[in-house]
């Protein structure tokens, strides 16, 4: 006897606790497996471009802290280069080793919660993620120490960084680094071989090389489709020039290898990290703005404001979740003509269905878990 | 580092392969002709010399006369980037051909364009709102756009296509 079932549909979110905020995914589905997937976005739409258009350069950057939440000094950095970019300016070498330090410690804090996350959506409830909170607060106690905020950093400014750090961060941030590699094993004897996480992500969720490129997907996700491209080896900004580190990549290119490749991310940038605080020079940590690009304005916005030449310019980072890019458009005037955020969280969604159709249901809860989405950065 | 191949120098070799293609060339990126767009980004990606295989970003720009899309181009084998931009002159109804069937990566990236920016991307196979909700009236990043006084922003009383009656005592 055979048994006729209508395909049916589920909506997982917006309000579930695996879709990592404000995201709704529609599954349609046969039995139990998954035969349509569409996305549900805007749940966050905050329309960060045409706000940012009506504001001033230096006033967008608190932006650039909201959009990737849990990354706010990548998401600084990304729009301060590509202003830099645009008025061809050339932060100072102290300001430089600063802004490797903070992304650094923040892909570790942003990994710590994509990984322990990950863990809760794999089936090990909250006893990974409260380790790796435990670790997350470090960080953040070290980026209050150097800007008075924990989460909305906006440290970052046009030309360096908003101030030097206290004389007690750098022994804290090396206490914090020295720490750290023991924190690191453990969480990979508890997590790598764990039953609960490799029976629900191995061969899941695969993506090859030649699918992963084509479908614009970037950073770790990427790297777990066996291709090592990283921003920071192949256009390197700030001070990752002169630091030595390895890309991470995996070989098999499923949700398993993505979680694997985040965790050998975090001893990279350990190793970023360990060089940089040796390395970093005294100095200025703010270039003299030219003078014809800071100029008294007529609004009364603000009594200074950078006037960047009529031009173009897309700035291009490796955030922890890929490759963060902004794209400013001058037409001379304080404020941005056109102001877009490539969004990686955004654009890793894309082959999504791809990857969730013929699965199952639990399946389609790992695969998001492992493109590991802001949902402030999707819909901005 | 990543070789930046500007606008002048990807003109050139463009023009060699569709002579007539390239509508102007500037520094920063090669404004292509609407009607070869495909064929040229099919070249790009496949070329041995280019191979621009990863489409990094793909907007729009409202030039008040006429829309732009600019796409930025990423060489992950050869590690190259560049831009390249279609324009759309018909404010009313723009039109641009979908690059889905090049890359893939497009397709949330041309809905979002398609959202914001009202630009109808041709052949892309699921072309809807992204971020707002079907029906929403109007193209929120276009530069007429509830432009108040001053060229500023009012800040929206209400929802657009919201009911004007007073919302009697809810808030």
């Amino acid at each position: 006897m055979t048994i006729q079932a209508e395909p049916f549909v589920v909506n997982l979110g917006p309000q579930h606790p695996s879709t990592h905020g404000v995201f709704r995914l529609r599954l349609t589905l046969d039995g139990e497996k998954i035969i349509d997937a569409d996305m549900v976005m805007g749940y966050l739409h905050r329309s960060m471009e045409k706000l940012a258009e009506e504001r001033t350069y230096t006033q967008n950057i608190p932006f650039t802290d909201r959009t990737d939440y849990l990354a706010a000094m990548t998401g600084n950095l990304a729009y301060v280069i590509a202003v830099e970019q645009l008025c061809g300016i050339e932060p100072p070498e102290r300001a430089q080793w600063l802004r490797t330090i903070m992304c650094e410690l923040q892909r570790i804090a942003s990994h710590c919660m994509a990984v322990g996350i990950f863990a809760n959506d794999c089936g090990a409830w909250q006893t990974p993620v409260m380790h790796m909170l435990r670790d997350r607060e470090k960080v953040l106690d070290l980026f209050e120490m150097a800007c008075g905020a924990r989460l909305t950093l906006n440290y970052m400014r046009i030309g360096g960084v908003s101030r030097d750090v206290p004389p007690e961060f750098m022994p804290a941030a090396r206490k914090l680094v020295n720490e750290l590699p023991k924190k690191l094993d453990e969480y990979e004897d508890l997590l790598l071989e764990n039953e609960i996480i490799v029976e629900r992500s191995r061969g899941i969720g695969v993506l090859t090389p030649e699918q992963a490129m084509a479908h614009s997907v970037s950073g770790p996700m990427l790297r777990a489709s066996g291709v090592a491209w990283d921003i920071r080896k192949a256009d390197p900004y700030a001070a990752y020039d002169k630091v030595d580190f390895d890309i991470a990549v995996g070989v098999h290119g499923d949700v398993y290898d993505r979680f694997v490749v985040r965790l050998a991310e975090m001893r990279q940038s350990l190793k970023i990290l360990e060089q940089a605080l040796d390395f970093i020079p005294e100095g200025p940590v703010h270039a003299q703005l030219p003078t014809a690009t800071v100029q008294p304005i007529d609004q009364p916005v603000a009594p200074l404001a950078i006037r960047p030449p009529v031009g173009e310019a897309y700035g291009r980072i490796e955030s922890p979740r890929g490759e963060l890019g902004f794209y400013l458009v001058s037409d001379g005037s304080p404020a941005p003509f056109r102001f877009h955020i490539r969004s990686p969280s955004y654009i890793n969604l894309t082959p999504l269905k791809l990857m969730s159709v013929g699965g199952t249901v639990a399946d389609a809860i790992v695969i998001l878990g492992s493109v590991d989405i802001i949902v402030g950065e999707v819909d901005r | 580092m990543t070789k930046t191949i500007t606008g002048l120098d990807i003109a050139h070799r463009i023009e060699q392969k569709f002579p007539g293609a390239v509508d102007d060339a500037l520094p920063e990126a090669a404004t292509v002709r609407g009607a070869e767009l495909v064929d040229v980004c099919t070249f790009l990606k496949d070329d041995p010399d280019l191979k621009f295989e990863f489409l990094s970003s793909l907007t729009a720009v409202d030039r008040l006369e006429y829309f732009e899309v600019v796409y930025h181009l990423t060489s992950i084998r050869l590690n190259q980037m560049t831009a390249i931009k279609v324009k759309a002159i018909d404010r009313e109804n723009p039109r641009v051909p979908s690059v889905t069937p090049v890359w893939p990566g497009a397709n949330l990236q041309e809905r979002e364009a398609y959202d914001l920016m009202g630009i109808v991307f041709e052949g892309h196979p699921d072309l809807r709102r992204v971020f707002l909700w079907d029906g929403f009236d109007g193209w929120p990043l276009r530069k007429d756009y509830l432009v108040g006084p001053g060229g500023r922003f009012p800040g929206l009383e209400r929802f657009p296509g919201e009911s004007q009656e007073p919302l009697g005592g809810r808030g």
